[in-house]
C-alpha cells in the first residue's frame, strides 16, 4: 500500500507527467505541498515544542522569535513538578490500560460467543449491541453519568473511580463487530478438530482462535488506547477530584495561574506518549484506517 | 461468510422451538447445524450455559452503559430529577423550559452552522489534498504521516494550541496576518468570528481520517477510466467530475454523514477555547446539555436536550448504517 504505484493510473496521465512541462508542473506541486503541509501540519508542533523552551518575556514579544533565544528546559521540569504530571499521567496509564485490557477480555469473549457459540437469541442481542452504533455516545452523557453514579441494584457510585472508565468502555460495539466478523471468517473445522482432540471452549479460544486474529486484536487495541487517552468530556464528568483526573482533564482545569510556558510545557508532554505510538506503529495504524473505510 | 454465520445463530436462536419447526427450516438453511438438534437437552443447555458464561461480562457492560442510559434519558426528560432523592413525573415541564431557555436557540443555531462550516471548510479541504496527494508519487509515507498527525494529539492539547494561537496580543494567527500586511482578526474573541474560528480548529485536528480514507478509495478507481475519458477529450476538471467523483460517490456520503453525525456533537473546542462565548456565539447543544447538568444541577432538562439531539442524530446514523448496509449486500 505504501509502495510508489508507479503501474496505476491516476487523474494525471503518465505521458503528460513525463513531457518536459509535466514535470516542471509535478515538482512545483510536489514542492508546493511539502511546503503547505510543513506549515500547517508541522509548524503548529514546532511552535508549541519550541515554546515551552523560550523564556516567559520572550514569549509574549511581538514579533515573535522563530527560534528560542536561549534553549531552556525549566519550562518542560516545572511543569513536570507544579502540573503534578506524574499522577496525571499514571491516572492516564491506569485508566488506557485498564480498559484496553477489559475491551480484550469481555469483548473478544462476547464476540466469539456470538460467532461461534451459537447462544439462544444471539440475533437479537447482536441487534441490540449494532444498534447503539445509531446512538451517538455523547449524546447519552448524561444518563450515563447518572448510572455510574449510583449503579442500579448495587447502589454503589463509581464516581472518581477508574472503574468509571474501564466497564463503559467494554460497550464497545465497533470493536465488538470489528472482532465478531474477523471471527466468523475462521473456519468451524478448524475448531472442531480443536473439540476431538479434547480442547475446551476456552481452550480452544485461547490457543486457535487468538493467535489467529492477531491482526485485528491489533486494531482493536489501537482504537482503545486512543479512545481513552483522547477522551475529554467524560472523564470530565466522572473525575472531580483533582487528584484522579486523567492529563486531558488536567490540563484545562489547572492552567488558570500558571504561566503560559508551563502550559505549553505540560500540552507537549500530554502529547508525547500518544504521538511516540503513532509513529511507532504509522504504517500499521495508517494501513488499518486506509482498510477499515472501504470495508465500511 | 458474514451473512451464512447470521443464519447460523438465527436458527439455532429458538431452542425451544419444536422439533417440526427444525424440520422445516432442516432443508432451506444453509447449515441449520443439524447435530445441535440431535443432541439431547442437557447437552444443549450445557453448552448454552457456556455460551452465556463467554457473553456475561460484554452483556452486562451494554446492558448498564448503552441500553440503561439510552431507555434513563428518555425516562428523566419527563421527571424532575435530583440525584438522591425520588423523581417525579413533571409530563413535558422540561421541554417547555429548555425551548424558552435564550440559549436554546443559540445552542442550536450554532451547532447546526458548525456542521455546515464543517461541511464547507472540513470537507472541501481533505477532499482536495486527497485529490492532489493521490498524484504525487514522492514521500507518500511522508505525507500520509504529516496529515494524520493532529488526529494523534489529544483533543484537548490541540484547542490549547489554538486558543494561544488565537490570543488577540502574542497569537501567532494575527502575526501570521501581520507579516502579509493584512487586517487582524479577533478569531475565537469576536462574536462574529468564533464560530468558524473554532471550525478551523476542528478541520485541523480532524482531517487526517477523513484524507486517509478517501485516499485509499482513490486508489480503488480503475486507472482505465481516467485513460478513456481522456480520449474523449475530457480535461483535467472534467475528469475529476464525470470520473473520479462518480466512482466514489458512496464513500463521500458516509465520510460526509459521519462528519455530520461527529460535528453535532462537537464540545471540547467550544469549552475548552471559547467557554461558550462571547455572547453565546459558541455554545452548542452538547455544552448547554453540559450546563443544565452540571452548573443548574437541571438534569431533567438535560435529558430533554438529550433526547432531541438523540433523535436527530439517530436518524442520520440510520441513514449511514442503511447505506453501509445496502453495500455490503450488493458487494
Amino acid at each position: 500500500m505504501t509502495a510508489p504505484t508507479s503501474a496505476t493510473r491516476t487523474l494525471v496521465s503518465p505521458l503528460a507527467l513525463a513531457k518536459r512541462r509535466g514535470k516542471i508542473g509535478y515538482w512545483c506541486v510536489f514542492t508546493g505541498v511539502v511546503l503547505l503541509f510543513a506549515l500547517a501540519f508541522l509548524f503548529p508542533v514546532y511552535w508549541m515544542v519550541t515554546g515551552a523552551m523560550k523564556s516567559p518575556d520572550e514569549l509574549v514579544r511581538t514579533p515573535p522569535t522563530l527560534v528560542p533565544d536561549s534553549w531552556q528546559l525549566s519550562g518542560y521540569t516545572d511543569a513536570w513538578d507544579l502540573m503534578q504530571l506524574p499522577t496525571h499521567l499514571w491516572n492516564t496509564v491506569v485508566q488506557a490500560s485498564g480498559a484496553w485490557l477489559l475491551q480484550i477480555i469481555f469483548c473478544t469473549a462476547a464476540a466469539y460467543a456470538l460467532s461461534k457459540l451459537r447462544p439462544a437469541f444471539g440475533k437479537v442481542i447482536l441487534g441490540g449491541i449494532l444498534a447503539t452504533l445509531m446512538v451517538p455516545a455523547q449524546a447519552l452523557v448524561v444518563p450515563k453519568y447518572l448510572t455510574v453514579a449510583d449503579l442500579p441494584i448495587l447502589h454503589t457510585s463509581l464516581l472518581n473511580d477508574p472503574l468509571a472508565i474501564w466497564l463503559p468502555a467494554v460497550a464497545n460495539a465497533f470493536n465488538l463487530y470489528l472482532l465478531k466478523r474477523f471471527f466468523d471468517q475462521i473456519p468451524r473445522d478448524v475448531l472442531e478438530a480443536a473439540e476431538i482432540d479434547g480442547a475446551g471452549r476456552l481452550r480452544t479460544l485461547w490457543s486457535i482462535v487468538l493467535p489467529m486474529s492477531r491482526p485485528v486484536l491489533g486494531v482493536v487495541s489501537i482504537f482503545a488506547l486512543v479512545n481513552v487517552w483522547q477522551d475529554f468530556l467524560w472523564p470530565l464528568m466522572v473525575f472531580s477530584d483533582t487528584s484522579k483526573q486523567p492529563i486531558s482533564v488536567a490540563l484545562v482545569q489547572l492552567t488558570q495561574n500558571i504561566s503560559l510556558t508551563v502550559v505549553i510545557a505540560s500540552m507537549v508532554i500530554a502529547s508525547i506518549p500518544m504521538v511516540a505510538m503513532f509513529l511507532v506503529f504509522q504504517r500499521h495504524i495508517i494501513a488499518g484506517i486506509s482498510a477499515g473505510s472501504t470495508k465500511g | 461468510m458474514k451473512t451464512a454465520s447470521l443464519h447460523e445463530s438465527a436458527h439455532s436462536g429458538h431452542p425451544g422451538a419444536a422439533p417440526p419447526a427444525a424440520g422445516r427450516h432442516g432443508g432451506t438453511a444453509p447449515n441449520p447445524g443439524p447435530a445441535d438438534r440431535r443432541r439431547p437437552l442437557r447437552r444443549r443447555i450445557a453448552d448454552q450455559s457456556r455460551a452465556y458464561a463467554f457473553l456475561l461480562g460484554g452483556l452486562l457492560c451494554f446492558a448498564l452503559f448503552s441500553w440503561y442510559p439510552a431507555v434513563r434519558a428518555v425516562v428523566i426528560a419527563f421527571q424532575k430529577y435530583t440525584p438522591g432523592s425520588d423523581p417525579e413525573w413533571v409530563g413535558t415541564a422540561n421541554f417547555t423550559r429548555v425551548f424558552q431557555d435564550p440559549e436554546f436557540g443559540a445552542a442550536w443555531r450554532n451547532t447546526l452552522t458548525f456542521t455546515l462550516l464543517a461541511l464547507l471548510i472540513g470537507f472541501a479541504v481533505p477532499f482536495v489534498m486527497a485529490l492532489v496527494l493521490n498524484e504525487l508519487r514522492h514521500a507518500r509515507a511522508f505525507f500520509r504521516v504529516v496529515v494524520y498527525l493532529p488526529v494523534m494529539i489529544p483533543p484537548v492539547v490541540s484547542a490549547l494550541l489554538w486558543k494561544w494561537f488565537y490570543d488577540p496580543g502574542a497569537g501567532l494567527a494575527n502575526e501570521a496576518l501581520r507579516f502579509v500586511h493584512l487586517p487582524t482578526s479577533n478569531w475565537s474573541n469576536g462574536a462574529d468570528t468564533a464560530l468558524v474560528s473554532l471550525v478551523i480548529v476542528a478541520t485541523w485536528a480532524n482531517m487526517g481520517g477523513t484524507v486517509l480514507i478517501y485516499l485509499a478509495a482513490l486508489q480503488g478507481i480503475p486507472g482505465e477510466l481516467y485513460e478513456a475519458a481522456e480520449l474523449d477529450g475530457a480535461n483535467i476538471w472534467q475528469r475529476v467530475r464525470h470520473v473520479t467523483v462518480p466512482q466514489t460517490r458512496f464513500i463521500i456520503l458516509m465520510l460526509m454523514l459521519l462528519q455530520i453525525i461527529a460535528t453535532m456533537q462537537v464540545f471540547t473546542e467550544p469549552f475548552v477555547i471559547t467557554g461558550g462565548g462571547p455572547e453565546n456565539s459558541t455554545v452548542t447543544v452538547l455544552y448547554l446539555i453540559y450546563k443544565y447538568a452540571f452548573l443548574y444541577n437541571d438534569f431533567g432538562g438535560a435529558c430533554a436536550l438529550s433526547v432531541m439531539l438523540l433523535l436527530l442524530l439517530s436518524a442520520f446514523s440510520a441513514v449511514y448504517l442503511r447505506f453501509t448496509r445496502t453495500k455490503e449486500d450488493a458487494a
